[in-house]
């Protein structure tokens, strides 16, 4: 399967053989990147290297491969073609660097857990197999659901949490995780303007300290406020680069192709970033 | 009533199997996965039987091997027919397990017809005979040490991998990113299924594991909402079946002029009963404590804006 993606690759066996045509020290490259769901492509030949520090948006229309990318960079779901390195080497032996926070929806709510208890998986790797959490992890399991503001709600079983908070839980147990680089399936998702504020707060201060985020975006107007570099997705790498130079007419145009509706909302929205 | 120490016996060996099952059942139930439970203890047959032929005893080493990987096959061909076959996993394991099931009742048809595996004893058991099979002059029915067996490996693994099960059965993508693989944890589980079924069997037969299973941590799941909670509840409320379902076989069928019923069967439908109980009164989620809740507020506070 992988060599029949290898011959029908539109750039072919050229565009570099292997991770090693990739700067050595960024957070995460992916190279000749392809992924297929019962043999339909799902994305096609992603070639991109994430530069370190950056708040990275992921932006496309529905079924544009978003998600796919990023778990496709976690080895959740197979790969027909293509390597990840995360400062520059292989995903597998540098998993204690990377966080991810999945969509909401992908766990279940009701399940009988704490929000303490869930931000406190974050330190599973730390731990490793079999070693309960240490009271300094749970300490610093708090702290954690403290940064993210709700702190006070650390023993709420988690479906007694609004939607909003279930979202910053997941944020906490990334924190608690110390990574360097953090991959975001819709944080924004659904959530209340409080977290959506806490969540950009948080994103900001991860950059602060040099921290890389990749995040899955869908909402087109806060994209050049929230984010200073952008990936333009549909199956294939559209635009990728500062958002200012990226963010334009032609490459939304590119990306949500005849979808009117998404193009009057982007045309609205570059208007804002123009004004 | 006449309560002997037969009696004690039957309901030990009953509560040992019952919170045997219940443990693992807990991680069925959270996964989503109850029937599972049911397409293993039905798809271990064909194992049993190939165990049979190929020893020619009925020693229980080999058929606990042969049960247990015909167990761990219908996870893995259930997994793989989902896959790659391209069904919903419930269809797969439909699939699965009555196909593994129907191989099973025709290897002991045709080979084993002339030896005592019954199918009829696989599924009901004899928990009422398991007192009469003791070891050496101890006086503990085999049936007991077995079944605790199963119960003690069971309860040694969840408190040695507590913290790996509910991360598994929580978030699996989120065990395999932090490198605890959810596939491992997922198939350690299925052997576990497969063995306590397998120690179940010839002494209380499946109707008890399927119950059990289910039964206890799907009420345990209504009354708490803390998983080490849960786990306790759901061993209680096993136990609980055991005594009540026994004592239920031995005496309800009296009122009515009848003889004893089977207890394997009581056990289960105690089960019911108790579930029955927490889905109307718990505490948090019973529909008459709702409902008695709602009609007071209705009485004397407005409501408050949640």
């Amino acid at each position: 399967m992988s060599q029949m993606f290898k011959k029908l690759s539109p750039k072919g066996d050229a565009a570099g053989e292997d991770l090693s045509s990739h700067p050595q020290d960024v957070p995460l490259a992916i190279h000749d990147l392809t992924v297929a769901y019962h043999r339909k492509p799902v994305l096609w030949d992603v070639d991109l290297d994430i530069p370190e520090g950056k708040l990275v948006g992921i932006v496309g229309p529905n079924g544009a491969g978003k998600s796919t990318l990023i778990k496709a960079c976690l080895d959740l779901i197979p790969r027909a073609s293509g390597e990840i390195g995360v400062y520059g080497k292989p995903y597998k032996e540098q998993r204690h660097l990377v966080a991810y926070v999945p969509q909401r929806e992908s766990v279940d709510w009701d399940f009988p857990v704490s929000a303490l208890d869930v931000v406190a998986m974050g330190a599973y790797r730390r731990l490793g197999w079999f070693r309960r959490v240490t009271r300094e992890e749970a300490k610093k399991a708090h702290d954690c659901l403290t940064q993210v503001g709700i702190g006070h709600l650390a023993d709420r079983q988690i479906s007694q949490l609004s939607g909003g908070q279930q979202q910053r839980v997941f944020l906490a147990r990334a924190l608690m995780q110390d990574a360097e680089l953090y991959l975001m399936d819709e944080p924004f998702a659904a959530v209340d303007a409080a977290t959506e504020e806490a969540i950009v707060s948080l994103l900001r201060s991860l950059s602060e300290q040099g921290k890389t985020c990749l995040v899955v975006h869908h909402d087109l107007a806060t994209v050049t406020t929230y984010f200073d570099w952008l990936v333009l997705l549909n199956m294939r790498v559209v635009a990728a680069g500062p958002s200012e130079t990226t963010f334009t007419r032609e490459n939304l145009q590119k990306t949500y192709g005849g979808k009117l509706s998404l193009l009057e909302k982007a045309a609205e929205a570059l208007r804002h970033t123009i004004d | 009533m006449n309560w002997t120490s037969f009696d004690t016996w039957i309901v030990v060996v009953g509560a040992l199997c019952a919170v045997a099952c219940a443990l693992p059942g807990c991680f069925l139930v959270l996964r989503k996965m109850s029937m599972m439970g049911d397409a293993i203890s039905h798809a271990v047959l064909p194992g049993l039987a190939i165990a049979f032929l190929i020893t020619g005893t009925r020693a229980s080493v080999p058929m606990f091997f042969g049960a247990a990987i015909a167990g761990v096959l219908t996870a893995l061909f259930t997994q793989w027919i989902a896959r790659f076959g391209n069904v919903d996993r419930g269809a797969a394991m439909g699939i699965v397990f009555t196909t593994l099931f129907a191989v099973g009742l025709i290897l002991i048809r045709q080979a084993a017809d002339h030896v005592d595996l019954d199918p009829g004893c696989v599924l009901y058991g004899a928990i009422e005979l398991t007192p009469l099979d003791t070891v050496g002059q101890t006086g503990i029915p085999r049936a007991a040490l077995v079944n605790g067996g199963a119960l003690l490996g069971n309860l040694l693994i969840i408190l040695v991998l507590f913290k790996e099960f509910r991360l598994g059965a929580f978030d699996a993508s989120l065990a395999d990113t932090l490198g605890f693989s959810s596939q491992f944890l997922h198939y350690l589980l299925m052997t576990m299924v497969a063995m306590t079924t397998v120690a179940a069997f010839e002494s209380v037969g499946s109707i008890i594991v399927i119950a059990m299973l289910i039964v206890p941590p799907a009420t345990a799941l209504l009354l708490t909402r803390k998983l080490p909670t849960m786990l306790l509840i759901a061993s209680l409320t096993a136990v609980l079946s055991a005594i009540l379902g026994h004592l239920g076989a031995i005496q309800i069928p009296r009122w009515f002029g009848m003889e004893a019923t089977t207890t394997s069967g009581m056990i289960a439908l105690a089960a019911g009963v108790l579930f029955t109980l927490a889905w109307l009164f718990s505490p948090s989620e019973g529909l008459v404590t709702k409902a008695r809740r709602h009609r007071s507020e209705d009485l004397s506070l407005p409501e408050s804006t949640a």
